[in-house]
């Protein structure tokens, strides 16, 4: 008899994803769904989903969830926490979301150390729209909207929303994971159970940028994603903790 | 439990007349005129057992009214029309997921940054639905301190019962104004979110997960969606229309106004009835709906009324009078905008030009 070594999360409903082959963001649902399990919250869970192509997260999580409008995630979770605090509530945003049209939501959320987790997707683009210039878009990299390549004096640099938030006094911890390999992998879900363990302990807010790959936007095959993520992504968005 | 009698100002008692409905939840930002709501929220909100947060942006805190009602609490805004045009956003939102809310505009003239003076110019933008798709808010509209206070229960009412945002519509003439009103003596909040909105986002302890959306990727399943939607408003417009009606029965001009332009009217009415003149006055408490059923019926019983609308607008309400009598009689209008309030005198003047 072959033995089931990965069990499927309670956590993850048993369906196919609608995700591109080989983009990051159905690995990092699975890591937050065996995160909720180990924990054994998912019965005290609430979630909101970005806009994004991740915004129907809710049709894979098998716990309660809500949407928010495109970046403001954490104004809805301050309150969802405020108003049920016994409750674990978390927001799963993009580059776009976090980082562009929501960034004074994040900041503030922070800023007043929401007792919140934040699983923050960076793939460097906008994946919903067409693969435009997101805020963490690299120097030189094509998307739809620098067809040349990011050029700093036209787009600025790319926007380190991490290192900005760590140096908020209301943020309590903020690691950098990539979904490049197994070892990145295994890194990520631990830095994933750490915020979520930091809430339950109360000790306030708790952010991890997850870099994740959109082979289909980045023009590559998914094998070539992790490449460049192993090779130049991660030169630009150093690994490790942060805060 | 006793009432009590108290002097406060209409701002206060749209905080207070909350409170006394159970609201648990209230997220604001600062701007005039409606500025007392969020003082006294931000003092007596938490010693009461509920929420109080300083949004830092009107963006924020009509989403943060979003997920406090998503969990099932009673959760209100209120801001003045520059603050209101960014809360469109989640207002649609709140619209398409079917969350109550209650939200307040105490308006101030526009367009543009305005300036603070009382204006009744966001009328198109309440009652039309002002952010982005086909949905209405229920919108009603107070003329004293008092109805301000009591309003606030029938609006947490009405929110839930149709799960439907609602806007309370003032204007900075009445949130300042003060008078003595008659109000519940309250004891602190009782529950934060209601258990029986079996929908709300708890934790899914002994039942399937709930999800909180207006998302719907296919056309089948988005118009099936705004299909509901619209059956919901044709159930409020049915049920809802509310208004005072002053010397209706035998009436040749009808004045038609709403919030601060009522009383002024009012003025306005007894002083010609003092003359002998057969003058009256409707005043829609509900905006949306618009109480149209009284128009009709007044003029299937006389054709020969004629209606004037005065507004602190240059003519907004006046458009849901003149689709109410569908033609049959004549409506005029007379309105000032930018600040200016309306005197009876004004009114009078403009009566009397009618014959
Ligand atoms: C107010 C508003 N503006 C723009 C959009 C269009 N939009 C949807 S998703 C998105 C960007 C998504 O990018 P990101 O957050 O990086 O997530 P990804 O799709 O890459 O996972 C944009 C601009 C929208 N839905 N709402
Ligand atoms: S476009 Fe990119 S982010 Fe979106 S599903 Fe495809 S690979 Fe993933």
């Amino acid at each position: 008899m072959i033995k089931k070594i990965n069990n499927h999360p309670k956590s993850l409903r048993k369906i196919p994803t609608h995700y591109c082959a080989g983009c990051g963001h159905g690995l990092a649902h699975r890591l937050i769904a065996e995160v909720v399990d180990e924990l054994g919250i998912r019965e005290k869970v609430i979630a909101i989903a970005p806009v994004g192509c991740a915004v129907v997260a809710y049709d894979y999580w098998d716990f309660d969830c809500s949407e928010a409008a495109h970046g403001r995630a954490l104004a809805v979770a301050t309150a969802i926490k405020r108003v049920r605090p016994d409750n674990i509530v978390f927001t799963y945003q993009g580059d776009g979301d976090l980082a562009a049209i929501g960034t004074n939501e994040t900041i503030h959320a922070a800023n007043r150390g929401e007792n919140l987790t934040v699983i923050f997707i960076n793939n460097a683009v906008y994946g919903m729209t067409g693969g435009q210039m997101a805020p963490t878009t690299l120097l030189q990299q094509k998307t739809a909207t620098t067809p040349k390549g990011r050029d700093q004096k036209l787009h600025g640099y790319p926007l380190k929303i991490s290192e900005i938030l760590a140096l908020l006094p209301g943020v309590k911890y903020i690691e950098r994971v990539s979904l490049h390999s197994p070892q990145e992998i295994t890194k990520a879900k631990r830095a994933i159970k750490q915020a979520f363990t930091n809430q339950i302990e109360g000790l306030g807010f708790s952010l991890v940028e997850v870099l994740s790959s959109c082979p289909t936007y980045w023009g590559l095959s998914p094998n070539q994603a992790l490449s460049w993520m192993r090779e130049v992504m991660v030169k630009e968005f150093p690994l490790g903790r942060i805060k | 439990m006793a009432n009590k009698k108290i002097l406060i100002s209409g701002n206060e008692a749209i905080a207070e007349g909350a409170l006394a409905a159970g609201c648990s939840f209230y997220a604001g930002y600062p701007i005039t005129p409606q500025n007392e709501i969020i003082a006294y929220m931000a003092s007596q909100m938490p010693e009461r057992g509920g929420v109080f947060v300083q949004a830092e942006s009107e963006l924020a805190a009509i989403n943060m009214v979003f997920g406090a009602s998503a969990t099932g609490a009673r959760a209100m805004t209120s801001s003045s029309s520059p603050g209101i045009s960014l809360k469109q956003e989640g207002i649609s939102y709140l619209a398409g997921a079917q969350l109550p809310a209650v939200i307040v505009n105490i308006m101030r003239a526009g367009p543009g940054l305005g300036n603070i003076w009382p204006a009744q110019s966001d009328y198109f933008q309440a009652t039309r639905s002002g952010g982005h798709g086909d949905y209405h808010c229920i919108v009603l509209a107070f003329a004293s301190v008092q109805e301000a206070y009591d309003m606030m229960q029938l609006a947490f009412d009405l929110a839930d019962k149709y799960r439907n945002p609602v806007i309370i519509l003032g204007d900075g003439l009445l949130g300042q104004m003060m008078e003595p009103i008659v109000a519940k003596r309250i004891s602190p909040i009782v529950y934060r979110s209601n258990k029986q909105k079996k929908w709300a986002l708890t934790g899914c302890k002994g039942r399937k997960p709930n999800i909180i959306r207006s998302l719907y990727m296919s056309q089948d399943a988005l118009e099936k969606s705004n299909f509901s939607l619209q059956a919901k408003y044709q159930k409020i417009k049915k049920s809802e229309e509310r208004y005072e009606g002053w010397f209706l029965d035998d009436a040749k001009i009808i004045l038609v106004a709403h919030g601060s332009m009522a009383r002024i009217a009012k003025g306005a009415v007894k002083a010609l009835r003092d003359k002998g003149k057969r003058i009256g006055l409707i005043r829609p408490i509900t905006l949306w709906p618009f109480p149209a059923k009284i128009f009709r019926q007044l003029v299937m019983e006389n054709k020969k009324l004629t209606f004037l609308a005065v507004e602190m607008s240059f003519g907004q309400m006046v458009e849901d009078v003149r689709l109410s009598v569908n033609g049959k009689v004549p409506v005029k209008f007379f309105g000032r905008s930018g600040g200016a309030v309306l005197t009876a005198e004004e009114i009078i003047r403009e009566v009397n030009k009618l014959e």
